[in-house]
């Protein structure tokens, strides 16, 4: 499957991450490169093999639902790069 | 005294041949002389090491020492330390002081060990050589005329202890970071069953194949590390609740009648002559030892790369998304606006390695592709731990090799990324299955050392240690010690 610098670049504001257009041309060869790596998957016979999402197919453990943390918050707060009341502050988002 | 392993340190702290502020300093005092040159650690706790020596001298004055009183190590800095800078390896976190302790850290510290500081990493654990560690590359002591790499991800453990700066250090295997770096510097390093050790504190990567463990110089320090290691963790939900072996009481054991298998897939025309005659010996030697071998196959190993190079990027696109410039991290200056936040922050904090991987992730989970790659690599592993599976109804172990050759130069893969992604060809699969894996000194290739990969069964670890022990009872590849160091 091949991919191009358009594609990157919808992938890339996805990601949040920003891309020059040097950036999208050198990601479209590497990308593309590790794709068709990728690609060798569809030769592989998986009909009716069910997906494994963990190796020891174990599921979600529920714990009981009580208070267990304490609250932490002006701790955690303390390596924030931007708080002010116990708020982290951002740019503007409503006018 | 450098040279001696955890198990002599441990006699020596406890006959009161020294103490633990004179071991301490004397491994501060190396870093200090060889790591400029080395790069292996990325914070040194030299003031905390001291006092944590020092009431470790006081409690064994007050009778109340163990094992692990006084023993020095370093920790990989992917795991969480309590007031100590923890960056991942990146410019991301290069202001991270992390507010608690991963529960790997937690389980040395409460054994009584003493923290020599936080060694250097590939950036969020993306990589086969320490290359694209923010805190510049790692160097294999191992090195000569060229400088070499140290394997990756877990260069900084594995060159820390190669170098004997730390008597061990903690590591992480996804895809082979731990076995690959052991390989390439002449070590016993072990990946654990997915499950067995708490990842709870240990900065997320691919969740579903992340797994610590040790990084020794002998199979014993690396059980005696397992068995501090090892246990259910309630603050991680994988972490498997079965009880924890006692890796170091069966390590004598014979290892006669054990059957062994080698994969034709990892024996075939692609092993280099002087790998594959390392290997042959190595077989020998565990025959005299009483060991059985025969021939096994795993028909789907050449797919467990592409597999992976689909699951990994998938998991660690979801995981880096928390990296966002708003609750810690790197934030980048005046933003426009929330957009602008993001973007920015991320782009300046991440480095080329993990963008091409958040990509690959993000564009593998989007809309229209998720059958197409995320599915199929999840059916696709499926088929490789079921080659496993049946392999193990004949077998009690596996062996092959470790990584395809010994260390290279620094940017001798060149521009391509998949050459570097090849490096893992051997040890990616038992990532995918969740079973353990480890790497031993096997012998040397043009004067550098690598290894062979044991494979064991899911819990078999105690077995893989018993084997290795008994391997290293006979030879002597793993006492061997860089020229320089």
């Amino acid at each position: 499957m091949s991919i191009g610098p358009e594609d990157i670049k919808i992938i890339a504001h996805l990601a949040r991450l920003h891309v020059s257009e040097t950036e999208a041309d050198k990601l479209c060869h590497d990308i593309g490169n590790i794709l068709s790596l990728v690609d060798q998957l569809q030769s592989a016979n998986t009909l009716n093999i069910e997906p494994m999402a963990n190796p020891l197919d174990a599921t979600q453990v529920l714990r009981a639902d009580v208070v267990t943390e304490m609250n932490k918050r002006d701790q955690l707060q303390k390596i924030s790069p931007l708080v002010e009341d116990g708020l982290f502050l951002v740019p503007k988002v409503i006018e | 005294m450098f040279n001696k392993t955890v198990k002599e340190l441990s006699a020596g702290l406890s006959n009161g041949e020294f103490s633990s502020l004179e071991l301490t300093q004397l491994y501060l005092d190396r870093i200090n002389k060889l790591d400029g040159k080395i790069n292996s650690f990325i914070t040194v706790t030299e003031e905390s090491a001291l006092k944590e020596a020092k009431a470790a001298d006081e409690s064994r004055s007050q009778g109340k020492a163990g094992l692990w009183t006084g023993i020095p190590l370093a920790h990989k800095d992917i795991f969480c330390t309590l007031g100590i800078k923890t960056t991942c390896g990146s410019k991301m976190l290069d202001n991270f002081i992390s507010p608690y302790d991963a529960t790997l850290v937690t389980n040395f510290k409460n054994a009584g060990a003493v923290c020599l500081g936080k060694t250097n990493m590939d950036e969020f654990a993306m990589g086969s050589s320490n290359e694209t560690s923010y805190f510049g590359k790692v160097v294999n002591p191992w090195s000569t005329d060229i400088e070499l790499v140290p394997g990756g991800s877990s260069g900084g453990s594995a060159a820390s202890v190669a170098a004997r700066l730390t008597p061990i250090a903690t590591a992480t295997d996804t895809g082979g970071s731990i076995r690959q770096p052991a390989s390439f510097c002449g070590l016993t390093g072990l990946k654990p069953t997915y499950g067995r050790v708490s990842r709870f504190g240990m900065i997320a990567f691919a969740s579903s194949l992340d797994q610590a463990g040790p990084m020794a110089r002998t199979a014993e320090d690396a059980a005696m590390m397992l068995n501090v290691m090892s246990g259910h963790d309630p603050k991680d939900s994988t972490s498997v609740n079965i009880a924890v072996a006692d890796y170091t009481s069966g390590i004598n054991n014979s290892i006669k009648g054990l059957k062994i298998g080698l994969p034709k897939e990892f024996f075939n025309e692609h092993l280099s002559p002087e790998l594959q005659s390392i290997l042959q010996i190595s077989i020998k030697v565990l025959e005299s030892l009483g060991a059985e071998f025969k021939e096994i196959s795993l028909p789907h190993s050449d797919l467990s790369v592409p597999a992976y190079y689909v699951i990994a990027p998938a998991e660690c696109s979801a995981n880096l998304s928390r990296f966002d410039g708003v609750r810690y991290g790197h934030r980048c200056e005046h933003p426009q606006d929330l957009m602008d936040l993001y973007m920015r922050s991320r782009s300046e904090g991440f480095g080329q390695e993990v963008k091409r991987r958040i990509l690959i992730g993000t564009y593998a989970l989007s809309a229209g592709y998720y059958d197409a790659y995320y599915r199929k690599a999840q059916q696709v592993r499926r088929l490789i731990k079921n080659d496993f599976v049946e392999a193990f109804k004949g077998v009690d172990l596996i062996l092959g090799p470790t990584s395809p050759s010994e260390a290279f130069g620094f940017n001798s893969k060149g521009d391509d990324p998949v050459k570097m992604y090849l490096e893992d060809i051997f040890t990616i699969s038992t990532n995918l299955a969740g079973l353990p894996g480890m790497s031993l000194p096997a012998g040397l290739i043009n004067g550098l050392p690598i290894g062979m990969q044991l494979i064991g069964n899911y819990f078999d670890e105690a077995r893989m240690l018993n084997v290795a022990h008994q391997y290293q009872s006979i030879t002597d590849w793993h006492t061997l010690a860089p020229k320089n160091c």
